[in-house]
């Protein structure tokens, strides 16, 4: 038999990124899984403590306060326009740390794969994650990997962990509301749960509505930068601005009051709410936050938004009032008082 | 109890079945239940069908029914009245 | 939006308003009900009850077909999902309604059942096509205004030749629940809800016209005014009521002009008429048996019936003892005389039919109103 060429000694064949599949031998600690973390996880986020290979990372801290902030991401589809699990990933722990006033420094990224899922899909997402992650100047640092059987997960679910530094001087939190405070939006409601809802089978309804995700570290260091004495930060994601503002109401015992005709939001957003019958303060968001503060500094910190590529739209919504049922009302474009409650359930489409 | 809207019918694609769009949301629905439908004409949509067309000169005259003021009303910008 | 956007003007609203103040006469009160499901969201989502005088009452009537809907039909539903391999579709609006030990269609899903939420009918149809082996039901529910809709499922599954499709039919009629709450005791003996005139359905009328009230009008001397489905639709339609009462008339007036015609539509009132026939009796959430109120398929669609093919049985299912649904969808009562009403029964863990759905009443006081009692 004669052989052709001459075999390279220490061959191994690589990854098979555009046709092969995660198997259970990828989770298994073995050489497989090594290969998968070598040529997929480090080749997309390559950094000095990645490449030492260790269990952990090893970093400096300075001294001061820390913040340290975790989500699972468990989305369908994988893909979407505007982004993808891979970006919500990275922009949705980000922003959690953001929220505090922190600058973001680290993440940490877990991953547990389905069986049978694309390496494709899985490269796509990896850099997604890597490219996210860039843009907002934050190094992931360490992570996991689990495969479980086919059926037993959605393709892949990610954990992201993100530690940030918070300067001193800054104390933003969630019961720092108060009576007089005026209610900041950063920009249109609900485009990231419309275009999700869209790409359900079912519902098919068209739309050019783009994901809003995104990181938010940049603005928040500009509003941070223009008014220290913020009150409170938070980005909505699932359950729409009207969960997130019913949060705060109720860590600050306060009553807010919103106004319908200042709530920004996109036409196409509008109608695809009308179609299906949703409210669009509770569909969910992403990229976007709630900011709230004295009334004195409210238009300072609205132009410093307004300034800034993500913040284009943003509005001042309403106020904090006393109220001990710490009630979100809304004045409607009509004249009318209602409540904006808590969202019950999750918000389906209705015939009725 | 019916959520229906009205939308504009963008093109028909069968003599049976039209895009409609509704500030650039668009929909397949099903003219099944209606007769003599055409771009450009609005229709009100229920559950993927349409139901009847909207008659516009209908909905300028209501609009003009809304603004009608009675003789002794006031109308002052307190809605609590 | 056009058509939508005009018909929710702040300004308007205040003229309105102005109006209706101005000739809702001091000296009485006008007890309106709002038959619509639709009108009831509406007047909640708006708050439009700010924009009335104190004399002018809305009473939420029942027709909301979620709300109706008895339990012994959902649990009907949820049993017909447990059969290995049947897919069963349904509009979202059912899918949270608890039945029997808080089991609901969202729950059966959560358990493995293959439950589909469906925006159409022709949906399902569709799913039936790309499941040949597998049988599918359409749990159909809905007023006039969805029964076309089905109707058309029908015809169509039947162009196809589909063996595997059938509906599991729930239609309701709206003229023979607002008979039977003006012929209930209460109102016509007693005079224990003083009801003076009602708020017709918007899109209900679009199918079936305004002849079908007139005989309210007369029979009754209770005044009818068709409204559209936006706000300024409602507030215009309690307008036109408070006029009728005021000059002593008992007609059926068309606020909807832009939509719903004398006639209604005849080609969807056709084909309802091709497919469905009416059942002697069926039984009413909250208003027990009404005669000639809801309608069967016709036997010449008889492959499409899924009560023949399955041998879905008649089950009733009693409500809560607490629960006050039935009164409140007669009118009767306010969802804040229940016992119950946002403490056990809220719209997280909803007891009655009047709380699961968005504009059952209880569930639009509880969002939207509640905090008027105590503000």
């Amino acid at each position: 038999m004669q052989t052709r060429g001459k075999i390279r000694s220490g061959y191994s064949r690589p990854l098979d990124l555009k046709h092969g599949r995660v198997e259970m031998t990828h989770g298994g600690g073995g050489r497989a899984m090594t290969q998968l973390i070598e040529q997929l996880f480090l080749a997309a986020f390559d950094n000095k403590y990645l490449r030492q290979m260790n269990d952990q990372a090893c970093f400096e801290v300075s001294s001061g306060r820390m913040v340290m902030s975790t989500d699972s991401h468990v989305i369908t589809p994988l893909f979407f326009p505007g982004g993808d699990i891979g970006s919500l990933s990275i922009n949705g722990t980000i922003n959690d740390v953001v929220m505090s006033g922190a600058k973001p420094c680290y993440l940490a990224a877990s991953f547990i794969l389905e069986e049978g899922l694309p390496l494709a899909d899985l490269r796509r997402i990896v850099e997604s994650m890597a490219k996210a992650a860039q843009n907002a100047g934050v190094a992931i640092v360490t992570g996991d990997t689990k495969v479980v059987e086919q059926g037993s997960g959605d393709g892949v679910f990610i954990t992201t962990t993100g530690v940030g530094i918070l300067p001193a001087g800054i104390n933003i939190s969630g019961e720092h509301a108060r009576p007089g405070d005026k209610i900041l939006l950063s920009g249109t409601l609900g485009d990231h749960g419309i275009v999700i809802m869209s790409l359900r089978e079912n519902l098919s309804f068209h739309t050019s509505i783009q994901s809003d995700t995104a990181s938010l570290h940049d603005i928040v260091s500009a509003m941070v930068a223009a008014v220290p004495e913020i009150h409170v930060l938070r980005d909505p994601t699932r359950g729409g601005v009207a969960t997130t503002l019913n949060e705060i109401a109720r860590q600050s015992a306060v009553g807010m009051m919103l106004y319908e005709n200042k709530l920004p939001i996109h036409e196409q957003v509008s109608a695809a709410c009308e179609f299906l019958g949703f409210d669009p303060l509770y569909v969910a968001n992403e990229g976007k936050l709630v900011a709230i503060c004295a009334p004195e500094d409210a238009e300072q910190l609205l132009a410093v938004m307004r300034s800034h590529p993500l913040g284009v739209n943003a509005e001042i919504i309403g106020e904090v009032i006393e109220d001990s049922h710490c009630f979100v009302q809304m004045e409607t474009s009509f004249g009318g008082k209602r409540v904006v409650d808590w969202l019950s359930g999750e918000q389906l489409p209705r015939i009725c | 109890m019916c959520l229906a809207i009205p939308v504009c019918v963008e093109q028909l694609v069968t003599e049976e079945s039209a895009i409609v769009n509704l500030d650039g949301v668009r929909k397949e629905i099903s003219l099944a239940l209606v007769e003599g439908i055409e771009p450009g004409d609005y229709v009100i949509v229920h559950v993927g069908y349409a139901l009847q067309k909207l008659d516009p000169a209908e909905a300028e005259r209501t609009l003009t029914l809304f603004a009608e003021m009675t003789a002794n009303s006031t109308c002052n910008d307190d809605p609590s009245g | 939006m056009k058509y939508i956007d005009e018909f929710r003007d702040g300004a308007l609203a205040r003229n309105i308003a102005a109006n209706i103040a101005s000739e809702a006469g001091p000296h009485r009160a006008y007890h309106l009900m709002e038959f619509c499901g639709g009108h009831t969201h509406a007047i909640s989502r708006y708050g439009i009850v700010d924009l009335l005088p104190a004399n002018v009452r809305m009473i939420h009537g029942p027709g909301c077909p979620v709300c109706i809907l008895p339990v012994g039909k959902i649990e009907n539903a949820v049993q017909l999902a447990q059969i290995p391999g049947l897919i069963l579709c349904c509009y979202g609006d059912v899918m949270r309604v608890p039945t029997v030990a808080g089991m609901s269609l969202l729950k059966i899903k959560a358990c493995g059942a293959d439950v589909r939420m469906v925006y159409s009918s022709a949906d399902a149809v569709k799913i039936a096509q790309e499941n040949p082996q597998q049988q599918v039901v359409f749990f159909a529910i809905g007023f006039e205004t969805t029964t076309p809709p089905t109707a058309v499922a029908i015809k169509q599954a039947q162009i196809l030749g589909l063996t595997n499709f059938s509906v599991f039919c729930n239609h309701v009629l709206t003229p023979s629940a607002i008979a039977h709450i003006l012929q209930s005791p209460e109102v016509r003996a007693l005079g224990l809800v003083p009801l003076d005139g009602f708020i017709g359905p918007a899109h209900v009328s679009t199918v079936i016209g305004c002849r079908p009230y007139e005989y309210f009008a007369e029979e009754f001397q209770k005044p009818v005014v068709i409204a559209g489905f936006e706000p300024l639709d409602v507030m215009q339609a309690i307008l036109m009521l408070i006029r009728q009462l005021n000059q002593g008339r008992a007609e059926v007036e068309n606020e909807f002009i832009r939509a719903v015609t004398y006639e209604g539509n005849v080609k969807a009132q056709l084909l309802v008429a091709e497919v469905f026939e009416l059942r002697r009796t069926f039984e009413w959430r909250g208003l027990g048996l009404v005669p000639y109120s809801a309608l069967k398929i016709k036997s010449c669609y008889a492959d499409f019936d899924a009560e023949r093919r399955f041998q879905i049985p008649a089950l009733t299912i009693a409500d809560n003892k607490a629960c006050e649904c039935g009164a409140i969808l007669r009118g009767v009562k306010r969802p804040q005389d229940c016992k119950i009403f946002g403490t056990v029964c809220t719209p997280d863990n909803p007891v009655g039919s009047c709380m699961v759905s968005s504009e059952g009443a209880c569930a639009a006081y509880y969002s939207y109103g509640r905090f008027r009692e105590t503000c």
